[in-house]
C-alpha cells in the first residue's frame, strides 16, 4: 500500500555553500546555515521569508527560532528535529517536512544540516573525559571510540557471513572518487583514486583503510519543500518524494553491540517498506546516492536495498557497473561523503533531485527514480525516492 | 598498573546515575562476568535495562555467567583517536563475544595476545579480568583469551 504523501509534496529548491575542508569554513555555522537556506530559496525562486518550516537532523546546532529571528521568517509553523541516528535521519527529515506539507502544518518547509566541525567537536576524535557511563562504558575503555570502531565489527561480521571480499569495498570508495572528478564543488575534484593507492592507504581499523571513511567537512546545504500542485508553477520542473521511511529492525538499539540482527546496516526493515509506499520496486531505481560513512555501510545498505545480492556482491561490486555513465547501478554521481563533502548526506539528497532535473555533474540518462540511502549502521535510519512526473 | 592491555588514560566505566550497570561492574572486580536473568521467564539480557525484554517483568536478577564464549566478530584498529592511544605503538584488537551459556548475549572486550594475530570467527575464548585498582574510580575490565 502507498503512503498518503506519494507525489503530493515536491522539492522546488536546492541550495548549499561551497564546501570545505574541515575547519577550514571561513564563516560560523549559523552563518553557513543561512547561507545554504538562502541559495535554496534562490534556487526555487521564492523570498525566504516564505519558509514557515524546518526540519533537521542529528541535533544540529542551529534552532529554527534563531533562523527565524535572523531571517525574518513571517510566521513559524512547523520545527521538528529528527531524533537520534546522527547522519540516518537525512532522509527521515525530508519524509517529516512532507509529511507536515500533506497535512497543511505547513506550506514551505526548508531541510537544513549545517557543520562546521572545526568550531565544534569532531565527530571522529574521541572527546576528554575521565570517566564514561552508560552504553559508551562497555565501549571506549576497550578502544571503541569513534564511528569507523563502532561500525568495523558489523562489516567484519557481514563480510564473513556472505564471503564478501575487500575489492568489493574499494569499488564502492572508487566509485565516488571517479564521480567527484567531474564535479567541481568536490573537495576532492582533482584527486582520483586508483586501486594502488586504495590498496596502499593505511589501515584506520579493519577491515577499513582511509579511502572506505568519510570525509570531515564544513559547510551547509539545504532543500525547500512545497506542495506538487505549487511545485509546478515554480521555475524548476518538480522532483516528486514518492516515499520516504526510517526506523529500525527488532531490538537494533540492544546495548554493547547485542542487536539480534547484528552484521546489518539497519535498513533490513526500513527498505522493504520504503518501497512498499513508495509504490516501486528495486528494479525501478535508475540511480542511487547511499550514504558512506564506511564503505561497509554502503554494502550492506546496497543489499538491504535488494539493489545487490549479497551472494553476487563480489561479482557485481565493480567500478564499471557503479558509474553514472553505463553502469549498471550508478551510485553517489556526486562523490558523496567520501569525495564531494561530508554534509551529514544531505548533499546526497540533493545530489538525488539535481539526477531527476537532469543537472547533475555525472548525471545518469532518464533517470525517474532516484533513491536515497541515509547513514547506514546507526538507529533509526531511513531511506527516501524521488520521482520525476512520469512516476506519479 | 603497567600490565594492562590499552595504556592508562582511557576513560573509567562507571554505573549510571539510577545504578542500572552497577551489579555488572562491582561483579568484573571480583572477577564474576555478571548478566541479567529475568525471573519471571528466564530470559538472560545484556547490556542491562530495567525491564526484561521478553515478557516485560521488572523482576530481574544478575547470575554469573561462565567465563567462555565464542568470537562473533573483531576488529584491528590502528588510527589512535584518544590521545592516550598514541602510546601503544602496534594495533589493538577489539572482539565480540558471545556467551552461548547465557542465552548468546554478547560482551566487548581486547583479544590479549599478539596484536597482528589472525583473528577467526567462531573462536573459542575465555575471559581475563584487568583490575585497575591504582586508578580512581577503580575499575575492572573483561579481555579474552583464545583457548
Amino acid at each position: 500500500m502507498t503512503n498518503g504523501i506519494r507525489g503530493k509534496v515536491a522539492i522546488a529548491g536546492i541550495g548549499e555553500t561551497t564546501y570545505y575542508k574541515h575547519g577550514q569554513a571561513p564563516d560560523s555555522e549559523f552563518k553557513l546555515a543561512l547561507m545554504a537556506i538562502l541559495a535554496a530559496a534562490e534556487d526555487a525562486g521564492i523570498d525566504a521569508r516564505e519558509i514557515d518550516g524546518f526540519c533537521s537532523y542529528s541535533n544540529d546546532r542551529n534552532e529554527p527560532s534563531r533562523l527565524s529571528a535572523a531571517l525574518g521568517i513571517k510566521d513559524l509553523k512547523y520545527s521538528v528535529m529528527q531524533w537520534g541516528g546522527g547522519g540516518g535521519g537525512g532522509a527521515a527529515a525530508v519524509g517529516t517536512a512532507a509529511a507536515a506539507i500533506a497535512a497543511g502544518y505547513a506550506d514551505c518547509v526548508v531541510v537544513f544540516r549545517s557543520l562546521a566541525q572545526g568550531q565544534f567537536q569532531r565527530f571522529g576524535a574521541a572527546a576528554p573525559a575521565k570517566t564514561v557511563q552508560g552504553d559508551n562504558a562497555y565501549l571506549f575503555p576497550y578502544g571503541l571510540f569513534s564511528p569507523a570502531q563502532r561500525f568495523a565489527m558489523k562489516t567484519m561480521r557481514f563480510m564473513h557471513d556472505h564471503k564478501i571480499e575487500r575489492p568489493a569495498l574499494r569499488a564502492l570508495s572508487m566509485a565516488s572518487y571517479h564521480h567527484a572528478q567531474a564535479n567541481p564543488r568536490a573537495v576532492m575534484h582533482g584527486r582520483p583514486l586508483t586501486e594502488e593507492k586504495y590498496d596502499n592507504s593505511r589501515w584506520i581499523v579493519e577491515p577499513f583503510r582511509l579511502f572506505d571513511c568519510c570525509l570531515e567537512n564544513d559547510g551547509a546545504a539545504a532543500l525547500i519543500l512545497v506542495s506538487a500542485e505549487r511545485a509546478k508553477d515554480m521555475q524548476h520542473k518538480p522532483t516528486y518524494l514518492l516515499g520516504a521511511a526510517q526506523g529500525s529492525e527488532y531490538r537494533n538499539a540492544a546495548p554493547a553491540h547485542n542487536a539480534p540482527t547484528y552484521a546489518s546496516s539497519s535498513f533490513t526493515s526500513v527498505a522493504p517498506r520504503l518501497y512498499e509506499n513508495a509504490g516501486i520496486k528495486p528494479g525501478d531505481v535508475d540511480v542511487v546516492q547511499s550514504y558512506e560513512n564506511f564503505t561497509g555501510g554502503v554494502l550492506m545498505s546496497l543489499v538491504e536495498h535488494d539493489l545487490v545480492k549479497a551472494e553476487e556482491a563480489n561479482e557485481f561490486l565493480k567500478l564499471e557497473n557503479l558509474v553514472a555513465d553505463g553502469g549498471k547501478l550508478p551510485l553517489n554521481t556526486s562523490g558523496g561523503n567520501l569525495a564531494e563533502c561530508y554534509m551529514h548526506g544531505l548533499e546526497l539528497q540533493i545530489e538525488a533531485v539535481r539526477q531527476i532535473r537532469g543537472t547533475s555533474t555525472a548525471q545518469v540518462p532518464k533517470v525517474d527514480v532516484s533513491l536515497v540511502c541515509a547513514g547506514p549502521m546507526v538507529t533509526p535510519v531511513s531511506s527516501c525516492v524521488f520521482g520525476s512526473e512520469a512516476t506519479l | 598498573m603497567s600490565q594492562s592491555y590499552l595504556p592508562e588514560g582511557l576513560p573509567a566505566p562507571i554505573p549510571e546515575g539510577d545504578g542500572l550497570s552497577t551489579p555488572y561492574w562491582e561483579g568484573l572486580k571480583a572477577e564474576k562476568l555478571m548478566v541479567q536473568k529475568c525471573n519471571g521467564c528466564g530470559t538472560h539480557q545484556f547490556g542491562p535495562e530495567w525491564i526484561c525484554h521478553k515478557c516485560h517483568s521488572f523482576d530481574i536478577s544478575w547470575v554469573e555467567a561462565e567465563g567462555k564464549g565464542t568470537i562473533y566478530s573483531w576488529e584491528r584498529a590502528w588510527h589512535p583517536v584518544h590521545p592516550a592511544l598514541r602510546a601503544r605503538e602496534e594495533p589493538y584488537i577489539v572482539v565480540l563475544v558471545e556467551l552461548a551459556g547465557a542465552g548468546n548475549v554478547r560482551m566487548i572486550g581486547n583479544l590479549m595476545g599478539d596484536p597482528h594475530q589472525d583473528v577467526v570467527i567462531g573462536s573459542k575464548v575465555e575471559v581475563v579480568f584487568e583490575h585497575h585498582s591504582d586508578n580512581d574510580p577503580a575499575y575492572t575490565l573483561a579481555h579474552w583469551k583464545v583457548v
